[in-house]
């Protein structure tokens, strides 16, 4: 089997981090790109050295749009698949009363990675082949209360993605949406989360890795959170905006 | 939160930090008293400290390997499991290695750990060339035997008491298959097997399974098992063209906790089974497969449930070679005397000493594990004060419940290490066990 490149976008979260050993255990060489990326030296000499793949760090802040052409450029190829994980889940409270903070949740959910995952787009077009994975949220369904500053930030980002595959569909490029339920990582450490709608890492990454295998559109990693959102939406907006879900 | 060690008494209430990186390690450093804990498979309260216990396992990557010398740098909390899974299949395997692959290599750097190659290899801390060690006030040392050489001396086997391993650089040795070739040499009393032993000094491996229960002219019948690493033409056609591919097996875990006296019944049928298996001439050689020899206990996950709720306690002391006879002699005879049987009883002749802490010297040691109870305990009281006759010392890998007297009768090393700790202010670094041992 090639070694064909994965480029893994916000490489310092956990579930970039699980997605790479997942690749990298497959074979995939791995570029590695997050801010303050020194830390991660250490982590792309582990998975070069359990997998016997290659790894390369890369500076990369997603909310400096003017970096994305000479970050690409710099890359040792184009990959063949390109996966963003950036978000910020920011507080709800803080979002609602302070619009510099509010500004930060939406630019580094919607902002930076919609921009970024579109050059990235239009470099496989060219080339004609190419597999683009973006990690969006469940959150992004529907407003709701407790998120809807994060939440509409995803759901602009589910929707760039969206268009994005409608228009290279027919280009070799695939893209394909992930829609994870709740996740045990750093973002949520603290929470109390359901354990029957909580995923680990390193089962995101393997249905990521899956779902991507067999060219999946739009995936909820764990199935219960498609039947969870279909409920959610079908709540009509009269009743829904009385609840607090 | 509760934990335990692996024989799973002490239970106790800690507060249990995971770092994930150096500055979250400093901040827990602030808490005042703490010990590094690995993957918790020292037996008894080695890695407990109610007030910081701080969990390494998020530090575990490998950091380079340099093929001409084998030389692997890995962060502490990386699992040997994970060393032999990734370096076994391209002729590397640990130079060292416990009875348990679900160790880290800080903490076999920690109790210096020592194998069934010791008479030949020495402990692990041999192997070491060089560790970072986070001390008191979170600065950083590179120890080396050319660098901070007493601090290196010290933390190998100083139970993590001088601070917190956070690196490690050791040397890997070269293998040329994943297959032992082992023979098993019955032994009829104890001066047969320490005689078989002394005639199979050049053996790699050797390690004896001894019979606890048996008294009279029978006593201390054990079975002897000697290994070496199979070269390629030692191995079948099959296996010879993929040496280092070994058939997955299935692993098993223990459901719940069984109650005790399930066990004596059956470690006496499993050990006759050995026994008499390979007394028949010529019956005792055969190629095995790495993990059914070095971690038989492996497959069975969780088998220390095998002990009930309350956990067990183990035993492991070294005698000096001039006393071991009679040593042995009168630990065996106690406990045939208690009535209690042990399900793991290890013979082993060990070789030289290291320096520090470090447990091993030359002589016999023996490992042994009791269910929890107050018949156990003053047994274990009664084969303290007989090591201690017989110029023995312990393993603190494995202790859970000595007092601190004994220690120092012991090991003359204790006071000249709690002396060290005071003058270079490493105080904070204290478990529970260096707590009731007053290091
Ligand atoms: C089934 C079984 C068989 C065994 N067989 C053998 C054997 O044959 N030979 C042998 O020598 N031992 C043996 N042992 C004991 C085992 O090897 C040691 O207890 C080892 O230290 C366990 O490593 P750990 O990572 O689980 O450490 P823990 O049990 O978590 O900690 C052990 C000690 O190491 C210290 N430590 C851990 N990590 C660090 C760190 N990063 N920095 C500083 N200190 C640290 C802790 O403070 C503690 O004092 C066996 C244990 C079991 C359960
Ligand atoms: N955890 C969940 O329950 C959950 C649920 C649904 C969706 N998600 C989504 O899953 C993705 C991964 O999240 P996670 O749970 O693994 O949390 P995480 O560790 O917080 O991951 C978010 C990553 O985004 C990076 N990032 C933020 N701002 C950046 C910027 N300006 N430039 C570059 N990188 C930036 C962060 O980098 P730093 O490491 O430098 O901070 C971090 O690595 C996110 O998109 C999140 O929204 C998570």
């Amino acid at each position: 089997m090639t070694a064909q490149p994965v480029l893994i976008i916000g490489a310092r979260s956990d579930i970039a981090m699980a997605l790479a050993r997942r690749y990298a255990a497959a074979g995939h060489d791995l570029q590695l790109a997050a801010r303050r990326s020194e830390g991660l030296a250490a982590d792309a000499a582990d998975l070069a050295l359990r997998h016997g793949v290659k790894a390369s760090v890369h500076e990369l802040d997603i909310l400096d749009a003017a970096s994305f052409g000479p970050f690409l450029d710099s890359l040792p190829v184009l990959p063949a698949t390109a996966i963003c994980v950036v978000g910020v889940l920011g507080e709800q409270a803080v979002s609602e009363a302070d619009p510099a903070a509010a500004t930060l949740v939406i630019r580094s959910n919607y902002e930076g990675p919609a921009l970024l995952t579109g050059l990235i787009a239009n470099r496989f077009a060219e080339r004609g082949s190419g597999t683009i994975i973006g990690i969006s949220s469940v959150a992004g369904d529907r407003g709701r209360a407790s998120n809807y500053v994060y939440g509409s930030a995803k759901a602009g980002y589910t929707a760039f993605l969206s268009g994005l595959r409608n228009r290279l569909s027919k280009r070799g490029v695939h893209v394909m949406t992930v829609l994870p339920g709740f996740v045990r990582t750093r973002m949520t450490a603290g929470m109390d989360l359901p354990l029957r709608l909580t995923a680990e890492p390193d089962a995101v990454a393997e249905g990521i890795y899956q779902a991507a295998a067999k060219r999946r559109d739009v995936i909820y990693v764990k199935p219960i959170w498609r039947l969870v959102m279909t409920v959610i939406r079908a709540i009509p907006e009269r009743i829904f905006k009385g609840t607090s879900l | 939160m509760m934990i335990e060690g692996w024989g799973r008494f002490p239970r106790q209430l800690c507060r249990v930090h995971a770092p994930r990186d150096e500055a979250a390690l400093r901040m827990a450093l602030a808490e005042g008293p703490r010990i590094a804990r690995g993957n918790g498979r020292g037996y008894g309260d080695c890695a407990m400290q109610r007030n910081a216990t701080i969990d390494m396992r998020a530090f575990r990557r490998m950091l380079a390997f340099e093929e001409e010398n084998g030389q692997l740098v890995v962060e502490a909390g990386v699992l040997l499991a994970d060393v032999i899974a990734t370096f076994l299949p391209r002729g590397w395997f640990p130079p060292v290695t416990p009875g348990t692959k679900f160790v880290t290599i800080g903490g076999m750097v920690a109790a210096d750990v020592h194998g069934k190659n010791h008479h030949r290899d020495g402990t692990f801390g041999r192997f070491v060339d060089w560790l970072d060690l986070m001390t008191e006030d979170g600065t950083v040392l590179r120890c080396s035997p050319q660098e901070n050489a007493e601090l290196f001396a010290w933390t190998i086997g100083g139970m993590g008491l001088t601070g917190i391993i956070l690196r490690v650089a050791f040397r890997l040795r070269r293998v040329e298959s994943a297959w032992i070739r082992q023979t098993t040499l019955p032994a009829r009393d104890l001066g047969e097997v320490m005689a078989l032993f002394e005639a199979n000094e050049a053996a790699t491996y050797s390690v004896a399974w001894i019979d606890c229960l048996t008294t009279g002219a029978a006593m201390g019948r054990s079975a002897l098992m000697l290994g070496e690493h199979a070269t390629t033409d030692e191995l079948s056609r099959v296996r010879r063209s993929a040496p280092f591919h070994v058939p997955r097996k299935p692993v098993r875990k223990v459901p719940v906790d069984l109650p005790q006296v399930a066990l004596n019944r059956m470690t006496v049928r499993a050990f006759n089974a050995l026994y008499h298996r390979n007394a028949r001439a010529g019956a005792g050689t055969s190629v095995v497969d790495w993990d059914s020899y070095f971690y038989p206990l492996d497959a069975i996950l969780e088998w220390n449930r095998i002990y009930g709720a309350r956990g067990f306690m183990q035993f492991q002391c070294v005698l000096p070679t001039g006393a071991a006879k009679e040593g042995l002699t009168a630990l065996l005879q106690a406990i045939a005397a208690s009535g209690q049987g042990s399900f793991l009883s290890v013979l082993k002749r060990m070789g030289g000493e290291a320096g520090g802490m470090s447990f091993p010297r030359e002589g016999y040691t023996l490992a042994l594990d009791f269910p929890f109870s107050e018949r156990s305990a003053s047994l274990m009281d009664r084969l303290d004060a007989i090591t201690l006759d017989h110029g023995g010392r312990f393993y603190l890998a494995k202790d859970a419940r000595m007092a601190a007297a004994t220690l120092r009768r012991s090991d003359p090393r204790a006071g000249a290490f709690a002396a060290m700790r005071r003058e270079c202010a490493l105080g904070l670094f204290r478990s529970s066990q260096s707590e009731r041992l007053c290091l």
